[in-house]
């Protein structure tokens, strides 16, 4: 697998693992079997996503999509988090493998659930 | 590269300095082709015979016996098609765990009319002779069985397999690539009809291989042309090639001193927490160690080592080009998400014990960090 440096730098060093603890939003895509399970979860303070984690069952690339779109999302409004696609991320991560652009879809598709989940509570709470 | 630890011996070996020597002597002073009639010709004839005298005597066979190829897949090739082709149509027997150069071959020849029973394996990868018995037909015409997997290390019991296909008259064919001068094969006490080697397994040059074909058996060649290796493989022999891997037959294999450290690793490895060794623990190749890890995935394992100097290779999807993990470790029942977790550490001579311990820390910490970060643990308890 011929994997570029830049995204070899996130799989290595990822400032974004973890889980947050009463997450203002959380999502979960993928699944075992296929070998990719990812799940954000953020927090919101005044409109905007202070803190965003990543926990990540997959490949290097998918690691690195899940640190690369959690750098991306963080300090964004949840309207712009909602702008956000796969092809951010690729754009942040550099060339991967054909085979490796699914990782990033599956990113955006936890942001999404995360923000999903976000705005029943928010509507809950209202 | 600062580390250097090479533990992807069954992908393929370093070649031993005595072999490279002689080799490079070959491809120097006796270059000769050896089927030309002049001194330079017949000294590579000398040297080309000699090398069949030597592989002959591994596996206690006769000299004419020994076919040179080009390595494992070719002579799988020529066992299996060179048998279907022969015969015209029939069943051909195998397991599910074979080489793709076996199960690719059988898939091509079930598209030209033969047919073709995958036997399923327990969960240490072993055949079931009962199932194999019952699998036997009327036109069944050839069982091919790989001696040991180069995944998870099981080996077959081919001396039990040989008696079957002896009472009911069928050709039995072995893919011993990875077995080979690991484990002892006497062609005299088992009743085997081909069996595949690779060169490039042992410490020898890649791209050279041998078909053993019993006395009296006939086939159908692959490659037409001249008349070399009794006429069975055409084309100038790869006379340094072939001599390199005489050579590296004749190494000291060290197989205690390679199986002491198997142990080692293993046991080592074995202290993480939710995971598990795969393949039989008796019946396995002195340098195979395949690792189950649960909640995290092979590919990043694999590059987490890589960056410490450390190449292994792992059973997982994302490694491949396809979406389904090794067919080999689903075949023996793990989980996908099990399979996706796996990590072949497959040891030779050259490995040192220090190399082992450095392993095993690494290993260790690197399952601790990817764990952290993956949203499954506890959801495979």
């Amino acid at each position: 697998m011929n994997y570029n440096k830049k995204l070899l730098a996130l799989f290595r060093n990822p400032k974004h693992a973890g889980e947050i603890k009463d997450p203002s939003g959380v999502g979960e895509v993928g699944n075992m079997k296929c070998g990719d399970v990812m799940k954000i979860s953020f927090k919101v303070e005044k409109g905007k996503i202070t803190e965003i984690k990543f926990l990540t069952f997959g490949c290097v690339a998918a690691i690195a999509s899940s640190e690369a779109l959690c750098r991306i999302v963080k300090g964004k409004t949840i309207e712009q988090a909602e702008q956000i696609t796969n092809k951010d991320i690729l754009d942040y991560i550099g060339e991967v493998p054909a085979l490796k652009v699914h990782c990033s879809v599956l990113g955006e598709e936890a942001l999404k659930q995360a923000i999903k989940y976000y705005k029943k509570n928010a509507i809950k709470q209202n | 590269m600062k580390t250097k630890i090479y533990l992807d011996n069954g992908a393929t070996t370093k070649v031993d300095s005595k072999v490279v020597k002689v080799m490079q002597k070959i491809f120097t002073k006796n270059y000769g082709n050896p089927s030309s009639l002049h001194q330079f010709g017949q000294d590579a004839h000398n040297y080309l015979e000699e090398a069949r005298i030597t592989i002959a005597n591994k596996l206690n066979a006769k000299p004419e016996e020994i076919i040179f190829t080009s390595g494992g897949t070719e002579s799988d090739n020529l066992a299996i098609k060179g048998a279907a082709y022969l015969n015209g149509k029939g069943h051909i027997i195998t397991s599910k765990i074979e080489h793709p150069a076996v199960l690719n071959t059988c898939k091509e020849l079930e598209k030209q009319g033969f047919t073709v029973t995958y036997l399923n394996v327990d969960k240490f990868g072993l055949i079931n002779l009962k199932e194999l018995e019952e699998s036997v037909k009327e036109n069944t015409f050839l069982i091919s069985i790989m001696h040991a997997n180069n995944e998870i290390g099981t080996i077959q019991p081919i001396d039990e397999i040989g008696k079957i296909a002896k009472k009911y008259n069928i050709l039995f064919h072995t893919d011993a690539v990875q077995s080979f001068i690991k484990v002892p094969i006497d062609v005299t006490k088992i009743n085997i009809d081909m069996i595949s080697l690779s060169s490039h397994k042992i410490h020898g040059p890649k791209g050279v291989g041998t078909l053993y074909v019993k006395s009296g058996l006939k086939l159908k060649p692959l490659i037409d042309g001249g008349n070399h290796e009794r006429k069975l493989r055409a084309g100038t022999e790869n006379v340094p090639g072939i001599v390199g891997f005489a050579e590296a037959t004749k190494l000291e294999p060290q197989l205690d001193y390679i199986k002491k450290l198997r142990d080692k690793l293993i046991l080592g490895l074995l202290e993480i927490p939710n995971s598990q060794l795969n393949g039989h623990p008796e019946k396995r190749l002195v340098n195979n160690v395949s690792i189950s890890f649960n909640f995290v995935e092979g590919e990043g394992i694999l590059f987490s080592l890589d960056q410490k100097g450390i190449a292994v290779s792992t059973g997982s999807a994302c490694s491949s080009h396809s979406l389904e993990p090794s067919h080999v470790l689903l075949a023996i029942g793990l989980k996908h998400e099990i399979a996706h977790g796996t990590i072949r550490f497959t040891l030779s001579k050259f490995n040192t014990e220090e190399e082992i311990d450095f392993t095993i820390k690494n290993v260790k910490s690197i399952i601790e960090y990817l764990r952290k970060m993956s949203p499954v643990r506890g959801a495979l308890d």
